[in-house]
């Protein structure tokens, strides 16, 4: 309840035909979590700035390749293509998870995140090997300042990755021992955010790293 | 900010956020629809890019770059409205204002990097011994 306190000049003045002055003292009230989906949205654009930064860096340092390799000779298409693809599916069936949850359909629900999880997975499995296969050609970051530049861009997006596997898990635990309360409906809807914008910067990835490296 | 609404809402707190305080309900509403029809063009708008370098379809190096960018560029614009559900009036209007910001400031960051780093590249590194003083 919010309360209302007369204004202390107007109190004084006391007179009874005058309109007092009203103001609300308490903060009114919100519904629990009723700015989450805006501070979350903000922290995702805080966390688009960081990849900015990280895709600037890459586009100064993207052609100095200290006589090592280029991209060309590094970067192998189909696989990106199929990395491409499981993200894009993962995208998808997360959605199909949050059209589940608005209908509290808990089982569907969990399977799809599911799914998403294991697609998730296979992306990163598929980059690890990547990144392995670069590693035992001997293009290590420590190579070149392209290699450098390359592994902080692409590592920090498959962090983010690897995190957001990890928020799937913790909340398919956590959807399993308290169902789908007001709480776990708004982590979901959180996850979904993150999700697909690592999608969203993905996009960014493979075309300006991948393609257009390819393309050099 | 009117007193009147303030009373409303004290005698009615659990009408949630519908009395013009600026936040929206912060459910955005998914539908099947909305989420195939952007996984779709998603698809497509990966595909294309990808047909473009690997086939070399177009012989100008310039011209395949400017295209992938600009199909990217979209890519992101169906993304952020059929998987983020970016709508003008969603929380009222502050998910876009912080969106046009962050724009802006990644716009700043990476058209000031490449451009103020090439230009050092090509100004102050001599280009061959012969060169130099």
């Amino acid at each position: 309840m919010a309360s209302v306190t007369a204004d202390a000049s107007a109190a004084e003045a006391g007179s009874a035909n005058e309109q007092p002055v009203f103001y609300v003292t308490d903060e009114h009230e919100h519904a629990e979590g009723g700015s989450t989906q805006l501070g979350f949205w903000l922290y995702l654009m805080s966390d688009c700035l960081v990849f900015a930064v990280l895709f600037a860096t890459y586009g100064v340092l993207g052609g100095s390749f200290a006589a090592g390799p280029s991209p060309k000779d590094l970067f192998d298409l189909p696989l990106v293509a199929l990395n491409t693809t499981m993200l894009l599916l993962s995208s998808i069936t997360y959605g199909f998870a949050v059209l589940e949850m608005q209908k509290n359909r808990v089982s569907p629900m969990l399977l799809w995140l599911a799914i998403t999880g294991l697609f998730g997975a296979a992306f990163l499995g598929i980059e690890l090997f990547e990144f392995t296969h670069m590693i035992l050609e001997g293009a290590t970051p420590q190579r070149s300042a392209f290699l450098s530049s390359f592994f902080t861009l692409v590592g920090t997006h498959g962090l983010h990755v690897t995190f957001g596997i990890i928020w799937m898990i913790t909340l398919i635990v956590q959807v399993r021992m308290f169902g789908l309360t007001d709480a776990n409906k708004r982590r979901l809807l959180c996850l979904s955010m993150f999700w697909h914008f690592l999608d969203v910067v993905w996009i960014g990835v493979f075309t300006f790293v991948y393609l257009m490296g390819v393309l050099r | 900010m009117s007193t009147d609404s303030h009373t409303s809402h004290a005698i009615a707190p659990k009408t949630g956020h519908d009395d013009g305080h600026g936040h929206g309900d912060g459910h955005p509403v998914s539908t099947f629809k909305g989420y195939m029809t952007g996984f779709v063009l998603s698809v497509i708008l990966t595909a294309i890019p990808f047909w473009l370098v690997m086939s070399g379809a177009l012989d100008s190096k310039t011209a395949t770059a400017v295209a992938i960018l600009a199909i990217g560029a979209v890519q992101i614009v169906v993304h952020m409205i059929y998987f983020l559900h970016m709508t003008p009036s969603s929380e009222g209007g502050w998910t876009l204002m912080a969106l046009i910001f962050t724009v802006v400031m990644v716009v700043i960051t990476l058209t000031g990097s490449l451009w103020v780093m090439y230009h050092l590249n090509t100004n102050m590194m001599p280009m061959d011994p012969s060169q130099l003083p």
